[in-house]
């Protein structure tokens, strides 16, 4: 069923830009990480997983949240990077859930190690979380099709915020633009399958933004 | 206020918009829109020399030509001011300073006076930012202020002899934020404390494109061979810039590869040692002729400039570091760096990406000796660092991160700010 343009609120754009603060917490083994987990902001929790997106790297994201990483960067524990990094934001209805999911992790691999996993001084963990300001920019689009030639130059904040960001906003954790093409009823379902289907967790907003243009694009022009 | 005129604004941001992507600046114009008009005060203790004055340079007329009514003042002091300042900076860095109580009670006479001199600016202001330990106390001197004061630290604060660091932390406490360059340099204090790493200007004269005859000019000006492999480490004379280690690093470089070596610095008016350990690294250079160890004066960015674009390989082989600004400035003209394994270098310099970390004299010279023989290497290397640069550490970047934290501060430090 098809629902008119005009009766559709139009897409909002909004841009945002984050900021990084420290926690003032820090560890040095798997025993402090546990700890730390269990009484850090939730926000950290978030920004750990997030905020790499907006943050000077030059490393192919091999572990896709910092936790993962530093767990094989700084512990040099495979196997319990590989663990974490396959601890999905958007599989738990909360952070606090989320949070109990990555002690549960790290639980784990206590129980199985003989001796704590520790690093060298120079490669603790050091828990930041992050504050964002957002705001609109005046942009309003009443028809899907008109996002497509706007979407290159989108900031990447804008994409950050309606594509990541969002995911935690969401009824569905899934990205600002679905939901609007939800209203359209299953006009643009192919185009909303399409994006709920991308994985962002290895890729950077540059990266995210010629990926969700390049999906516009192609469900235009299937549909011309 | 004064703010610049409107035509004057657009063409100073069109400028960066031609470097950066208009997408940028349009970011940051729509960031600033709710902040137009505050009054925002910069405080430090030197105009020019050094990485914190060279940063406010732009940063200044980039916040006016947004709308923003910022403004930059400078405190001076006696020689035992700059004395004490400068021990405080090494003890931040982690030496053992003893610091006498006289030139303590200067330190404190001094920001009492600045205190007095600039108390109609900084009790107007909407946000103070104090710059390093050199004004810190002032704050202490305006308890009816009505700003958010910020403390901005570029150094590696990641382990401060404790004695010093004790001394400055109740004048600290009381600040309504604090900023470091990166999350190991942050201390316990009782506010919010920010991650903002530091930036460089594209269009400074020390980082604009040059023409080739400028560059090729500094060969003859400096009497250097055009035919060798150069490489160059630009830094004030600190100790924690190792000069002397990369003296070592070039002998044992140069015993396997054709070379010469450019150690190029100035002199900070807030920095006393500067001379002496100019002195030690002449010793240590010992008239070899293929060691140039140039003492430039403080306005010499072209020089720096043409030497860097010069270069084949650019070294920052300190043994702390608050972030590097030459790093940077040497990835913006596409050359790979050779940096110490420290503080912000690290932020920046990602073994084979953009340059080598080292720890040792040893460790240089073997990276010397790698990109040297690797010409393509080198270059790829090297445009890959530009990008880098590009992505992240100019300052449009740096005043995203101050804008988002003005308004964060404004809205009472809450996770998530709504604003327009």
């Amino acid at each position: 069923m098809k629902t008119a343009p005009s009766a559709i609120s139009p897409f909002e754009v909004r841009d945002c830009a984050l900021i990084t603060l420290s926690t003032g917490i820090k560890v040095q083994n798997l025993k402090e990480f546990r700890d730390a987990l269990e009484k850090i902001p939730l926000a950290s929790i978030g920004h750990h997983f997030w905020g790499r997106l907006l943050r000077p790297q030059f490393d192919e994201p091999e572990y896709n949240n910092d936790f993962a990483s530093w767990a094989y960067r700084g512990l040099h524990d495979k196997t319990l990077a590989e663990r974490l990094s396959m601890t999905l934001p958007t599989d738990f209805d909360s952070l606090e859930q989320l949070r109990l999911e990555l002690v549960d992790t790290v639980e784990q691999r206590l129980d199985e190690s003989e001796m704590i996993p520790w690093a060298r001084a120079d490669q603790q963990f050091y828990f930041l979380h992050s504050q964002i300001v957002v705001f609109d920019t005046g942009l309003r689009f009443d028809d899907p099709v008109d996002l497509v030639s706007y979407l290159p130059a989108l900031s990447t904040g804008c994409i950050y915020y309606h594509f990541i960001d969002a995911r935690s906003r969401t009824k569905q954790r899934c990205d600002d633009f679905s939901a609007w093409l939800g209203g359209f009823g299953d006009l643009y379902q192919r185009l909303i399958d399409r994006l709920c289907g991308f994985d962002p967790y290895f890729s950077s907003l540059e990266e995210i933004r010629a990926h969700v243009t390049s999906l516009f694009q192609t469900f235009f022009e299937e549909q011309s | 206020m004064a703010l610049r005129h409107n035509k004057q604004n657009q063409d100073f941001l069109a400028q960066y918009a031609q470097v950066t992507g208009s997408s940028v600046i349009q970011h940051l114009e729509q960031l600033a829109a709710p902040l137009k008009g505050a009054k925002v005060v910069h405080v430090n203790s030197t105009r020019e020399g050094g990485g914190v004055a060279e940063i406010l340079q732009k940063l200044i007329p980039f916040k006016q030509a947004l709308g923003i009514d910022a403004s930059w003042e400078v405190i001076n002091g006696s020689p035992e001011f700059y004395e004490c300042t400068k021990g405080f900076h090494n003890a931040l860095q982690g030496l053992d300073v003893h610091i006498p109580e006289p030139l303590l009670k200067a330190y404190e006479k001094t920001n009492a006076r600045c205190a007095e001199q600039l108390r109609a600016v900084l009790e107007q202001a909407d946000f103070v930012f104090i710059h390093d330990p050199q004004p810190a106390a002032l704050l202490s001197h305006f308890p009816e202020r009505r700003g958010k004061w910020i403390w901005r630290c570029h150094i590696d604060a990641s382990h401060p002899f404790r004695p010093v660091w004790k001394y400055l932390r109740p004048w600290l406490e009381a600040y309504d934020a604090s900023i470091f360059s990166l999350p190991e340099f942050a201390q316990p204090l009782p506010h919010p404390q920010y991650i903002i790493a530091p930036s460089i200007d594209p269009l400074s004269d020390k980082n604009r494109d040059l023409p080739p005859a400028e560059i090729d000019a500094i060969y003859p000006q400096f009497g250097l061979d055009p035919e060798r492999p150069m490489v160059l480490q630009v830094s004030r004379y600190d100790r924690f810039k190792d000069p002397v280690g990369v003296i070592q690093a070039y002998r044992l470089a140069a015993k396997l590869t054709p070379l010469q070596l450019v150690l190029a610095g100035g002199e900070a008016s807030d920095d006393p040692e500067g001379m002496a350990v100019l002195q030690e690294v002449q010793q240590a250079a010992a008239n070899d002729p293929d060691i140039h160890v140039l003492l430039l004066p403080p306005d010499a960015h072209r020089t720096i400039n043409a030497l860097q674009r010069a270069a084949d390989i650019v070294i920052q082989k300190s043994i702390r570091e608050g972030f590097g600004l030459t790093v940077a400035e040497g990835m913006w003209k596409g050359k790979p760096v050779i940096g110490g394994d420290t503080g912000g270098i690290r932020l920046q310099v990602f073994n084979h990406y953009t340059g080598f970390l080292v720890r040792t004299p040893e460790g240089a010279a073997l990276r010397i000796r790698y990109l040297l023989h690797r010409a393509r290497l080198r270059r790829q290397i090297g445009e890959r660092a530009r990008q880098f640069v590009l992505d992240n550490f100019l300052n449009t970047r740096h005043l995203r991160e101050y804008l988002t934290l003005l308004a964060g501060l404004q809205d009472g430090c809450r996770e998530r700010v709504v604003v327009g």
